[in-house]
């Protein structure tokens, strides 16, 4: 093993952070691909569930399953507080001020079309909305649909050789200047996992008047997300990456900007009176929630915080960004390896993509790349990972990306560098 | 060897390192852009009609080993046939792609093409060996279509 990665390897954990236990709490990942032991590296793309999120939303199916605010009976009742207890324990998590800022939905790519339809209201042509070149899809397209619809001008943010947000070319260009009216970050990117200047940009969009939205997919499960200092206005994530199950999301917004958005969609549960003639519409979170909401997966999602603030959101942090070291060290030396994204575990976040090229010179594609690792029981992506403007710009199709969580080992990244040892020798002729 | 070393067959890491009839050629009535949304790849494919006969396929593209090699194969496979045959081809390649491996295909007619039957157990990338043959379809009634017009202009 190379000298840095064993420097690395040997920091120490977080005092009390014990990985082996942590992960008998996941199921999944005792289990085998073919003869290989699994080696979970796709985290940002799906996080593994621990058993307590998985038997509280059975607890809740099983035994106190009910509609929630309109069924009145015993089971409504108690599905009505285990929602709203949900709620609350999101919102206690991500430092809201109360739980009526936490408004459902079905994951972070609703969140975000739910804040460009109801920001996008008062907007007028020649308006710009900023975003970036790194962006996910869902925190592109939303905003391309709605400058479509309302004339305003869709504007971005390049990034630097070292996969930053270029903030000088910014200055330069007036990216942000008085037509600003929506400013969209993610937080951390999926692809290069750097982490964006958030408050900084937050201020620069607050001296125009501007909104500031913030796609935290990737931040919320990794780290404490402070929304009280965060600088956002609204703040889009989703459950299936921290833990919880799929078919939950959250759009956090400060209530006095919530309480002026209009509806997004209509239906049971977002109204207060409705007459033929015309409905009035019910208070936040309620107002963005029409229709029997995603009941169990709120659940799911407290335990899911629940679990997170066991062990402890800041130990994650720590344990990941030295499995992030470790990888990126260990990778930077494997040969035909090229890091996509900062190569320093520093403003960074545990997304690590890559491409692999043969001794020859042979760029092997990143599907034939997961595949092969796949074949070793090794699961990585490849692809564009949702983020294909962010490839053009890096003058690439695809890439491949390994990603970590609170319950990665040092060992499965040496089973990821070995395994592209085998991909490389593979495809360049030497199987 | 194991599933996946098999799925990745000599003959196609061969015609993927080394591919048939690429680079875009004239003449050609027709182009097409095919991509797999799921990774980007990308295949853009001319086809030449000679009447009923296919008398040029090229194609440019970014994509992977399987994606390459099985338009590699499928031009060695349909250039200089019947546009009938051309078609029945394809039709036989799409079953055994979608056979999930219980499919004996015939050797003497899909040629160096068997060797795909081992992808056909990896449903995530039967969409890669079917681009550039869905290019190819696409691309000839395109070609037919504008052949027809000229012939019969309205």
């Amino acid at each position: 093993m190379p000298d840095l990665a064993r420097a690395i390897a040997a920091l120490a954990e977080p005092m009390g952070y014990d990985v082996a236990a942590i992960r008998d709490d996941f199921p999944v990942l005792a289990r085998r691909v073919g003869e290989h032991p699994l080696v979970y590296l796709d985290s940002a793309n799906t996080s593994q569930k621990p058993r307590a999120v998985v038997d509280a939303i059975a607890e809740h199916y099983l035994h106190h399953n009910g509609n929630v605010a309109r069924a009145m009976h015993t089971l409504g009742v108690e599905a009505t507080s285990a929602y709203e207890g949900a709620r609350a324990r999101i919102a206690a998590f991500i430092g809201a001020r109360s739980a009526s800022e936490v408004v459902f939905t079905k994951n972070a790519s609703e969140a975000l079309n739910l804040a460009a339809h109801t920001l996008g209201v008062g907007l007028r042509p020649g308006d710009e909305i900023v975003i970036s070149v790194l962006e996910h899809h869902s925190n592109i397209v939303p905003w391309q649909l709605l400058a479509q619809r309302t004339g305003a001008v869709l504007r971005w943010y390049d990034i630097t050789e070292e996969g930053r947000l270029d903030l000088d070319k910014a200055e330069d260009e007036r990216l942000i200047n008085e037509r600003t009216k929506i400013v969209s970050i993610a937080a951390v990117s999926n692809v290069l996992g750097t982490v964006n200047p958030v408050a900084r940009i937050a201020a620069q969009a607050h001296a125009v008047g501007a909104t500031m939205v913030v796609d935290a997919a990737q931040a919320a499960p990794h780290g404490r997300l402070d929304v009280g200092t965060l600088g956002a206005d609204l703040v889009a994530f989703t459950g299936h990456k921290m833990l919880g199950p799929t078919g939950i999301g959250v759009l956090w917004g400060r209530y006095d900007l919530l309480e002026t958005l209009p509806p997004f969609l209509g239906g049971g549960e977002m109204i207060a009176v409705v007459r033929m003639q015309g409905s009035t519409y019910a208070d936040p979170p309620y107002r963005f929630e029409a229709g029997t909401p995603p009941i169990a997966q709120a659940v799911g999602l407290g335990a899911a915080v629940d679990y997170l603030d066991r062990v402890g959101i800041e130990q994650v942090a720590v344990h990941e960004e030295r499995i992030t070291a470790y990888a990126l060290a260990r990778l930077a030396r494997t040969d035909g390896v090229r890091l996509l994204g900062p190569k320093q575990p520093v403003d960074r976040g545990g997304a690590i993509s890559f491409t692999l090229t043969t001794e020859d010179g042979f760029e092997v594609h990143p599907h034939d790349v997961m595949q092969l690792l796949d074949s070793r029981g090794i699961a990585v992506r490849g692809g564009h990972h949702c983020a294909r403007p962010l490839h053009e710009r890096l003058g690439l199709t695809a890439s491949n990306r390994a990603s970590v969580y609170l319950y990665t080992t040092t060992e499965e990244i040496d089973a990821l560098a070995e395994g592209l040892g085998y991909v490389r020798d593979f495809f360049g002729g030497r199987r | 060897m194991n599933g996946v070393e098999e799925m990745y067959a000599e003959i196609i890491l061969d015609h993927y390192r080394t591919k048939h009839h690429s680079g875009l050629r004239e003449p050609y009535q027709a182009e097409v852009s095919h991509v797999n949304p799921s990774c980007g790849d990308e295949v853009q494919l001319r086809v030449a009609l000679d009447g009923d006969v296919v008398a040029d396929v090229s194609y440019s593209g970014v994509g992977c080993s399987i994606s390459q090699a099985s338009t590699s194969v499928m031009t060695d496979l349909v250039i200089g046939r019947s546009i009938d045959e051309a078609m029945g081809l394809a039709a036989d390649f799409s079953d055994m792609m979608h056979s999930a491996g219980r499919y004996t295909p015939d050797e003497d007619r899909l040629e160096d093409a068997v060797a795909f039957i081992g992808v056909a157990q990896f449903p995530a990338r039967v969409k890669c060996a079917l681009l550039g043959w869905s290019a190819f379809k696409d691309a000839t009634a395109k070609a037919l279509a504008a052949t027809a017009a000229k012939e019969d202009p309205r």
